[in-house]
């Protein structure tokens, strides 16, 4: 029992952060039906940001948080404007294609600056607790809880405010919404700016609780978010996080039970299985194809 | 436009013929060497120390003013490619080297799952390779029949006898009796070195109680290390390299696994102090050399690349230069400049005597015989702890 619960700990973790970056691929997807594969490497240099501003700066965590969500967003509005908007009537392989362009490009940049894996000072004071056998450490809490409190607030914004109508709203339909006077350019770049700023913060975090970073944590960390959106039901809010946490669950469970070396398999198996059951995702609707 | 067509076509032409001319392994005066290193990548720390211990090894033949073979000095010329972590990218490194740069010899790659592809090109090709680190049987072992390559050489000793010095360590010092094992089932070093622990482990009276493992790149063990601790053992085994080892030796502590924790030459990089900062603290690991317990030879080596480099050389750095002294002592006893001739004095050399320990290869086999040592981490430095003889 304490086996499970200490277990179960560890998929909280994992599948908050999961979650915190699958919600960048879903928004994306919502509004331009274009999967941006170079979410993962924006959470990886949202840990670099996060490492250089705790370098440079030697602020405490929150302040070191907001300048690395700040930072990714400005990135990935400016991914949008230089790479992606010049496509947007072009075929969706060719977004594609860019978006693995513009992760590649990323990932050599921070290449160029970092060849080693760094070390990230560590932020937050740790402190452990055993309760009734189960071990808790401070910073278990404090990401979960985090990530928790930014999923409320996105989806405060998008179901509550203006700017979240619309974004709906550009999500519906991008040549009616414009001529009722929704500024769907402004839209766009508010949907990635928020979108990327989660991954950065996900990518602060996850430095903090995994504290050693290299140019390519993103690629592994950005297909599994990118599944744990699509097995949601892509596009759907509410579906990317219970995606990372059903992913997260699955592989911590995995290998809790079976053999370690079996957990990729059987994770990646039970969400095939899961898609040929509810091909648009748990919370996905089919959208039928006007012709 | 057809002109410039015809005119590239016969500088093409011209090249290949060149290129072609220069006989296998050298030009007039020089004495061409290929390295493969992992410049870039998931290790770069090896890659970096392989690259200095080998312009190291180079330069000092050079300013000398070359290698002495039969009578006539030759400068080296040194060709370094990166292999940016990736095997496919090793094993064309190898072959651009063989056949564009018409390489005498090549030394690297360095770890395992890099050099074992390197070295089926320098085999097929009938190229002597030195891997300096590289420590998984296969390297040297042909992959369909067993038996031993006849091209490929390395300075470094193997798992099967790694492992089998760690798990005598747990048993004879540390007094242990239940171990756990976390390795990269990705990795052809880190699987192979687990696996020989465990045998000899269990040969020898103890208990595996948990043999678990990720795949390269992961960061998040909490699965495991929970696991790991549920089963309650004297010591956890991490045959895994430097820049993942930290992770997981922090995640352990923060789980509340407060046993020792034992480790492979793979530890054996400065940059493991760097992302471990104290955590890392009293543990042990096998490794190739001692810096603080040196031999004359190691000595001088070692005061060479702190002069040179500002920084302690590591395992990486001192059997590159190894595996270059071995081939100065085999192009010396060859004779000539001509890759089967250093092939054929290479597994004759008598007793090598590197910064590594004295050497020697096994009768028609590319490992050497030679003795491992433990360290331990005290104060943020390695520390000698005991001798492991073959």
């Amino acid at each position: 029992m304490i086996y499970i619960l200490q277990q179960s700990l560890n998929a909280l973790q994992l599948g908050s952060i999961y979650a915190l970056i699958a919600l960048g691929y879903t928004m994306v997807y919502g509004i331009l039906t274009m999967i941006n594969f170079a979410h993962g490497d924006l959470f990886m240099v949202g840990a670099f940001f996060g490492f250089m501003a705790a370098l440079a700066f030697k602020l405490p965590f929150i302040p070191t948080l907001l300048i690395s969500m700040i930072g990714v967003g400005l990135l990935g509005v400016a991914i949008e404007r230089v790479a992606y908007k010049p496509l947007r009537q072009a075929p969706r392989v060719s977004a594609i294609i860019t978006a693995l362009g513009v992760g590649i490009f990323l990932e050599n940049l921070t290449l160029v600056f970092y060849p080693y894996p760094q070390s990230v000072p560590q932020l937050l004071q740790n402190i452990t607790w055993t309760i009734g056998g189960v071990t808790v450490s401070s910073l278990q809490i404090i990401i979960i809880l985090m990530s928790l409190g930014l999923m409320v607030l996105l989806d405060f914004i998008v179901r509550r405010t203006m700017v979240g109508m619309a974004m709906r709203a550009v999500s519906w339909d991008k040549t009616i919404v414009p001529l009722m006077g929704v500024p769907v350019n402004l839209v766009i770049s508010i949907t990635f700016a928020i979108g990327t700023s989660l991954g950065g913060a996900a990518g602060v975090m996850y430095s903090q609780a995994f504290p050693v970073i290299d140019p390519y944590m993103g690629i592994m960390i950005g297909w599994k978010a990118f599944i744990s959106a699509v097995v949601g039901g892509i596009g759907n809010i509410r579906g990317a996080m219970i995606g990372g946490f059903i992913l997260g669950g699955v592989e911590i469970m995995v290998a809790a039970f079976l053999p370690s070396t079996y957990r990729d398999f059987v994770a990646f198996t039970l969400l095939l299985v899961l898609l040929i059951f509810r091909p648009y995702g748990i919370l996905g609707q089919p959208r039928p194809q006007k012709v | 436009m057809k002109k410039g067509l015809l005119f590239v076509s016969f500088l093409i032409i011209l090249s290949l013929v060149l290129s072609g001319c220069g006989g296998a392994g050298g030009g007039a005066d020089t004495i061409r060497v290929g390295l493969v290193a992992e410049l870039t990548g998931d290790i770069p720390a090896v890659g970096a120390s392989c690259k200095n211990a080998a312009e190291m090894a180079v330069a000092e033949i050079n300013d000398a003013g070359g290698l002495d073979i039969g009578g006539k000095k030759y400068k080296v010329e040194l060709f370094i490619e990166d292999n940016a972590g990736k095997a496919d990218q090793s094993a064309s490194a190898a072959q651009k080297l063989i056949t564009q740069q018409n390489v005498v010899a090549i030394i690297g790659p360095n770890a395992s799952r890099y050099a074992i592809p390197a070295s089926e090109i320098a085999e097929s090709s009938k190229v002597v390779l030195i891997s300096p680190w590289s420590t998984n049987p296969k390297t040297t072992l042909d992959a369909k029949t067993d038996a031993s390559k006849k091209y490929v050489f390395r300075a470094a000793f193997i798992d099967p006898f790694q492992g089998r010095v760690i798990a005598r360590f747990a048993l004879d010092n540390l007094k242990a009796t239940r171990a756990a094992v976390l390795y990269d089932v990705a990795s052809d070093y880190n699987k192979g070195i687990a696996e020989f622990f465990k045998a000899t482990f269990e040969g020898s009276g103890g208990t595996v109680v948990a043999f678990e493992t990720y795949t390269t790149g992961d960061k998040d063990f909490t699965a495991q290390l929970t696991k790991i601790k549920d089963t309650n053992p004297d010591v956890v085994f991490l045959p895994n390299y430097y820049s993942e080892v930290p992770l997981q030796i922090q995640q352990a502590k923060r789980l509340g696994i407060t046993v020792p924790f034992l480790g492979s030459d793979s530890w054996g990089s400065a940059e493991l102090i760097t992302l471990c900062g104290t955590d890392c603290e009293s543990y042990y690991f096998s490794t190739h050399y001692a810096a603080d317990n040196a031999t004359p030879v190691a000595k001088g080596f070692i005061d060479a690349y702190t002069a040179k480099y500002g920084n302690t050389p590591d395992d990486v750095a001192a059997l590159t230069y190894d595996s270059f002294g071995l081939l100065w002592q085999a192009l010396k006893a060859a004779g000539k400049i001509d890759r089967q001739a250093v092939r054929d004095a290479l597994a004759k050399i008598p007793n090598f005597e590197g910064v590594t320990g004295t050497m020697q290869f096994a009768e028609g086999s590319g490992d050497p015989i030679k003795s491992a040592v433990i360290l331990q981490i005290v104060n943020g430095k390695f520390v000698f702890f005991a001798n492991a003889n073959p």
